[in-house]
């Protein structure tokens, strides 16, 4: 299989959403270095790179490459042996380490929240550190818990421990947003939870981004994570030289070199499947009903469509529950009680199969910003792309 | 017994109290400089090694010892007496916050480093709040363990309830030796046992609901 990758639109996310307006700052590391002392080989030989603003940059290599430590150099909980990095044109050490840190968002694995402080206090910190005053700060938290789709009524006077894996995970993104920061440092944010719960988190993280174009530097050891959340990819090597910098398409199709083919991989056709996202194959548009509508209503409605289920959407026109008609019992339609695993737009098809597979009806409602209803994707449509995609590599 | 006891209400009442003061204060100032030490040999892994090292000695020196060797430097009273009594109190809470300072996650450290907080700011709002049910576990035997040394204390001069102790071995096979003996140990034992329920319902107050077990 030989698909020229390149010759497909550019995936930067200006050209994809185009909406959002940039909140992110460029990232410059020049001749960045970083030696230990005792050890021979550097850490970090000579590392220089530019990180767009408003773009995801994941970090990517073995074990030892030196990618966390080059992450950690750009807030300064390592400190370069030579080199220099500028966030926004300004050199980073031009302000207090502290100063730098609360102005630049953090986020490690599990969350890394306080246990003993509530889930409102965890995130209020930078922005107390930064000196808001409460009531600032307490409509922020309101702003962000919704933001990472918790109800802010509801957990923001948890503790931690009251919160699942990924919930806390949700409330250590929130915490890493809560001052605005333009730059995001994230080291294998979502390495401690399941992978549907991470495939969730990583949707998320998409949406969130949508809105916020934040600049974005993430540490993973997963490829696949990788190709689906970065914008551009930095595949790293021993002493952190640089494999190869690019969009994942580019880096499928054309890897640089052999450590870069061996590092992706193979199946890379399958890998391809995290390159598309489900907004890019036809969602169908099945029934809806919302809840608190009449049951007759709606079942007319569907049989109209020759539909055998609905989807019902709350009154904020959230998916919540995707039922079948024979399930509608009483005269209205009720919340349901089931847990709706909905894909957001900007997951794969990749994920979608996975969540298909789980899934009765032999599909996944696929949402938008906040959650909002967009339709439903199918297997078909998926077989469908996979066979476009494929005839378009024959030629 | 009993009318040994309404007899002398007033004084033991006051000399039940005396003892309290005095363990309470020391227990006090003994838990602000075992917590200060505390720190200081988180920061400075080098002191961690003799720090137990005293401690354990500390702990074998007999009190008796210890009062006695106080009056060499000081004259009858309260002062050995409290300074006795806070030298033991030291100790356990030391140990505990040492090994509860430590126990605090590392990532957590690094993420409150990362989020820019400084190591004054750490030390206050993330290291101590989190080893402070450890520290407090040590108070508490702290507290338990200065009530007997400060029934020693008495022979120094000390108030408290030692005095009637004391008093019953200096009195032995006279009439009321046993009766002094057993009220002060008694008292001692009561006293004991209200100071730890004070310190339990602090623990329930200052411990925060995210980390209480």
């Amino acid at each position: 299989m030989t698909t020229d990758l390149t010759k497909e639109p550019e995936r930067t996310p200006a050209a994809q959403e185009g909406a959002a307006e940039i909140s992110g700052a460029e990232i410059v590391l020049e001749g960045v270095v970083k030696k230990y002392p005792g050890q021979k080989a550097a850490a970090v030989e000579s590392l220089s790179l530019t990180i767009p603003a408003g773009e995801i940059v994941m970090f990517i290599g073995p074990s030892g490459c030196g990618k966390t430590t080059s992450l950690k150099m750009i807030n300064r909980l390592i400190e370069p042996t030579s080199g220099t990095i500028r966030i926004g044109g300004e050199d980073i050490r031009g302000q207090s380490e502290n100063e730098l840190r609360r102005n630049i968002g953090y986020v490690i694995q599990g969350g890394s929240l306080f246990p003993h402080m509530t889930v409102a206090k965890n995130i209020a910190l930078v922005p107390k550190l930064l000196g808001w005053d409460a009531k600032r700060i307490s409509t922020r938290v309101e702003e962000l818990l919704d933001l990472v789709g918790l109800d802010p009524s509801r957990y923001r006077d948890r503790y931690p421990r009251e919160l699942s894996g990924g919930q806390q995970q949700r409330v250590g993104v929130a915490r890493g947003l809560a001052a605005d920061p333009p730059v995001i440092l994230m080291d294998e944010p979502f390495g401690a939870v399941d992978p549907i719960t991470r495939q969730r988190l990583q949707d998320e993280l998409l949406s969130i981004q949508r809105e916020l174009r934040k600049t974005i530097v993430c540490v993973t050891h997963d490829i696949d994570e990788a190709i689906k959340l970065g914008d551009r990819i930095l595949i790293l090597q021993e002493g952190a030289q640089i494999a190869q910098y690019d969009t994942p398409e580019v880096i499928l199709g054309a890897p640089a070199n052999e450590f870069v083919e061996d590092f992706v991989g193979s199946g890379s056709s399958l890998k391809q499947l995290s390159l598309t996202r489900v907004s890019e194959v036809e969602l169908r548009r099945p029934t809806t009903a919302t809840v608190g509508e009449q049951v007759a209503e709606v079942k007319r409605r569907a049989e109209a469509n020759g539909d055998r289920s609905v989807i019902v959407l709350d009154s904020r026109n959230r998916p919540v529950g995707w039922p079948w008609l024979r399930q509608l019992k009483g005269d209205v339609v009720l919340e349901p009680t089931e847990d709706l695993v909905n894909l957001d737009q900007r997951a794969t098809l990749n994920d979608a199969l996975d969540t298909m597979l789980s899934s009765s009806h032999g599909g996944a409602v696929v949402t938008g910003d906040r959650d909002q209803y967009l339709g439903v994707v199918v297997f078909d449509a998926v077989t469908d792309h996979i066979r476009s995609l494929e005839e378009q590599a024959r030629g | 017994m009993w009318d040994f006891i309404v007899e002398r209400r007033e004084a033991l009442l006051y000399n039940t109290f005396q003892h309290a003061n005095l363990v309470v204060q020391a227990v006090l100032v003994a838990t602000v400089i075992a917590v200060l030490l505390a720190v200081l040999i988180t920061r400075v892994p080098r002191l961690e090694g003799p720090a137990n090292a005293i401690s354990a000695i500390g702990l074998t020196i007999p009190s008796f010892a210890l009062v006695s060797l106080l009056l060499t430097f000081f004259s009858f009273g309260s002062l050995p007496a409290f300074i006795a009594v806070a030298f033991y109190a030291v100790l356990p809470v030391l140990r505990n916050a040492v090994v509860g300072l430590q126990g605090v996650d590392a990532t957590l450290l690094e993420s409150a480093r990362g989020m820019g907080m400084s190591e004054v700011t750490t030390l206050v709002r993330v290291r101590l709040p989190l080893a402070w049910p450890v520290i407090l576990a040590g108070v508490r035997v702290s507290m338990q363990m200065s009530m007997g040394v400060a029934a020693i204390a008495a022979y120094v001069g000390g108030p408290g309830l030692g005095t009637y102790i004391l008093k019953g071995l200096t009195q032995i096979g006279g009439a009321n030796a046993i009766n002094y003996a057993l009220v002060g140990t008694i008292g001692v034992v009561v006293v004991a046992l209200l100071a730890d329920l004070v310190l339990l319902l602090v623990g329930r107050a200052t411990i925060s609901k995210g980390i209480r077990v």
